[in-house]
């Protein structure tokens, strides 16, 4: 195998490895730190189901930010679906062996990339032109915007302007990724540029604020059922207090 | 009037522009050592503060999950930036609740992320030095955890946490507040915020009740102490002595009797208030509630009912069974003790709106509601109420229980415009610790957006009285009000207006009857 070919199989691993492991740690210390208190935020759900659809509607369709903001919704809704879609339309890559029928269906999908590109666009010209935002904004948060928007233009052009990398290569490259059958991966510049960045999207996944994605499941004030006065809610390092015998 | 520009009130609600360090300044009053030691806080600034802050902050994110998820999980999108009233009165950027919390969180990447550690400057990552530590102090006395913020957040980021969290470490290096910690010293002490002992509590209570039966011919009682009853009443102190506040009390008093209730309040457990909250101690907000669970095993009662008070409520709400057991539902000794003394048929506890609200329900009480027609009411949602409680065990039953309450004593009421009610709400500009006189500018400053709305309301539909539940925005608003041209006794409380609506003594009262179960839901 050639260098290059080596370093990214390499990369691979370790972007992917940093993700798992980070990931893995964040989501322990989140589960693992009680919420000593309840705190729901209004309009708080009363029930363990209501608690599923009011997570159900943060996730799928952003309703918080759907109040708050309808620009930043659409431009963020917009990116968060495409990028779903585009993940799917990523899948057959990797597939082993043959791939099932349903994902031989997924090449409209491609057409995520325009929603994408318009939505990463809408935000960073909102976090540049709106005073409140810019504010707010720290050189990382520019940065990771470009990475996308970048990512978005190189997987764009391979798709829609003839910057087609080999195609079989591509396919051999990824699926040995999975299978640990190690290829040689296509050489052209637009290709290389493309994984380059998402394994640097991937690897800085647990240090960066893309880890909103596990921790909105974390949110206390969002995952908290609103039934206080039913049922006694008591962190672990709380029990300790009344066990020293202080009131009653 | 004032040393500061009073903000003219637009048609709308305008987002200001930026107006950087518009409110900068060195915070409000500072606790004294005698103050800071009450509380088992050191007395001064220590001299290792930072190291001593790094490691409270160390231990608030291993012990509140709230603190390094909402840390960790902001994207700066920028929903919560116009959400302020405190920003939306003054401008100052770092009023923005991202901007707000970023003062901690840069701090918490410095030191607790892999990013902050080693690139600072590409994530905003900053030490906690004197400057940090002054914008601290200023700025998170700039917020009153009213969670506004929070609603709008897609991930529920709640500043107020963040707040709590930092008044927390700076407690814990000396450097602690003097409205907050003064008055939390007074309860710890006597019993309640104002530092009103048994006698003169008694001596009110008994004013009262004369003043009641010269008003109405009817021998209202305001007991204190009374063992044995059916209902121990946990209300602010500042409903014994403040107006509009204590025609609120007369209101409860007025309708336990007609309901025939047997009740009390506590000299011991003299405050429904518990700032405990607003510095984010858990230890010192438990022994404030252990007061009221002490307060009711000792008198023996059967309910738990808690007057106007928006944080205080919350509190009562939301922490009370996990603090002290005053509440169903429990498994261990230590609350089941309580929880078996306490009549399960109820919630505990409840809102004084929750049991006028059954009454009215139930036919108990009557009115003669062209007693109010001289008012036209809207009401102020108070936001520890509307974003941190419920009523009435049925969704959004804490904006569907007040406003039945008060149509059921008036004629006219109409609601301020939407964006500026129930879970949007605009806090009065006066809550989470910020009600002291050392912040005049800020509180009229932040009350902008509120009275805004009010005024909106009062072109439109000529509006004159304002009812509220909160004794924190009963005072903030007699205060503010006349800043913005508007009369500062439109303020009253939700249950003045039932006290001057009432039929008294039509009903056949059961004082003494505490075992009646025809109340009972």
């Amino acid at each position: 195998m050639s260098l290059i070919s080596i370093l990214f199989t390499v990369f691979f691993y370790l972007a992917v490895s940093l993700c798992l492991v980070g990931v893995t740690l964040k989501v322990i210390q989140y589960a693992s730190t009680p919420a000593p208190l309840k705190i729901p935020i209004a309009p708080a759900p009363l029930t363990r189901f209501g608690v599923i659809l009011r997570m159900t509607r943060e996730v799928f369709l952003f309703s918080s930010l759907f109040r708050a903001s309808r620009w930043t919704w659409l431009f963020g809704w917009l990116f968060h679906w495409a990028l779903v879609l585009l993940f799917i339309r990523h899948l057959p890559y990797f597939w082993p062996g043959e791939t099932p029928e349903l994902l031989n269906q997924v090449a409209p999908l491609k057409y995520a990339a325009f929603p994408l590109i318009f939505g990463l666009i809408g935000l960073l010209g909102r976090r540049l032109c709106v005073e409140r935002v810019r504010y707010i904004s720290a050189p990382s948060d520019y940065l990771l915007l470009l990475l996308l928007i970048a990512i978005a233009l190189t997987g764009a052009l391979m798709t829609f302007a003839y910057y087609y990398p080999d195609m079989g290569k591509v396919y051999g490259f990824a699926e040995g990724l999975v299978t640990l059958n190690w290829t040689e991966l296509p050489t052209e510049g637009v290709f290389l540029a493309h994984i380059f960045m998402v394994f640097v999207l991937i690897a800085i996944f647990p240090i960066s604020k893309m880890l909103h994605a596990p921790g909105v499941f974390f949110s206390p004030t969002l995952n908290q059922t609103d039934d206080a006065r039913k049922k006694r809610h008591i962190a672990p390092w709380a029990i300790n207090k009344e066990k020293s015998g202080k009131g009653g | 009037m004032a040393k500061f520009d009073i903000p003219i009130l637009e048609t709308y609600l305008q987002t200001p522009a930026l107006k950087s360090d518009a409110m900068v300044s060195d915070g409000p009053f500072k606790a004294n050592t005698e103050m800071q030691n009450s509380l088992g806080f050191p007395g001064e600034k220590v001299d290792n503060w930072q190291q001593v802050a790094i490691e409270k902050m160390g231990e608030t994110i291993s012990k509140y999950r709230s603190i390094p998820v909402f840390l960790d999980a902001c994207v700066k999108c920028g929903a919560c930036t116009d959400k302020c009233h405190y920003f939306l009165g003054t401008g100052d950027p770092k009023n923005m609740p991202v901007a707000r919390q970023d003062l901690f969180r840069s701090v918490y990447r410095r030191h607790f992320t892999f990013a902050g550690k080693y690139f600072p400057k590409l994530v905003g990552a900053k030490e906690l030095d004197d400057a940090m530590l002054d914008d601290w102090y200023n700025y998170f006395h700039q917020c009153s955890e009213c969670r506004r913020c929070a609603v709008y957040c897609p991930y529920g980021i709640d500043t107020a946490e963040i707040t709590m969290a930092a008044r927390e470490v700076m407690n814990a290096i000396g450097v602690g507040q003097k409205y907050c910690n003064q008055i939390l010293g007074k309860v710890k002490k006597i019993g309640n915020n104002l530092g009103m002992p048994e006698p003169a509590l008694r001596d009110t209570l008994l004013d009262l009740e004369e003043e009641i039966e010269e008003d109405t011919g009817v021998a209202v009682k305001l007991p204190l102490d009374r063992e044995g009853v059916e209902i121990l009443l946990i209300t602010p102190s500042a409903d014994f002595f403040a107006e509009p506040h204590i025609d609120g009390l007369i209101g409860y008093a007025k309708v336990f009797h007609q309901s025939g209730e047997t009740w009390t309040l506590s000299s011991y457990a003299s405050e429904g208030a518990n700032f405990g909250m607003f510095i984010g101690n858990y230890d010192i907000m438990r022994e404030g509630a252990l007061r009221i669970r002490k307060a009711a095993l000792d008198l023996g009662v059967r309910r738990i009912i808690v007057g106007e008070c928006g944080h205080a409520w919350r509190v009562a709400y939301s922490f009370w069974n996990t603090l002290t057991g005053i509440g169903g539902g429990a498994d261990d000794e230590y609350a089941l003790q309580l929880q078996k003394q306490l009549d399960q048929n109820y919630p505990q506890p409840q809102h004084i709106i929750e049991y006028t609200y059954d009454a009215i329900q139930e036919g108990r009480l009557a009115f003669d509601k062209s007693k109010n027609d001289h008012r036209t009411v809207t009401f102020h949602d108070s936001c520890n109420v509307a974003r941190g409680s419920n009523m009435g065990g049925i969704e959004n039953g804490q904006f569907i229980l007040p406003r039945e309450v008060i149509k059921a004593a008036c004629n006219h009421f109409v609601d301020m415009s939407e964006g500026t009610i129930k879970t949007a709400t605009f806090c009065c500009g006066g809550g989470g610790g910020l009600l002291a006189d050392d912040l005049l500018e800020l509180r009229v400053k932040g009350a902008l957006p509120r009275m805004q709305a009010l005024k909106q309301s009062e072109e439109k539909s000529g509006v004159n009285t304002l009812a509220a539940l909160c004794a924190i925005c009963k005072s903030q608003f007699s205060k503010v009000l006349p800043y913005y041209d508007f009369d500062p006794f439109m303020v009253v409380s939700v249950h003045q207006l039932i006290s001057e609506a009432l039929l008294l003594g039509e009903n056949q009262p059961r004082e003494e009857s505490y075992s009646d179960t025809s109340s009972a839901e």
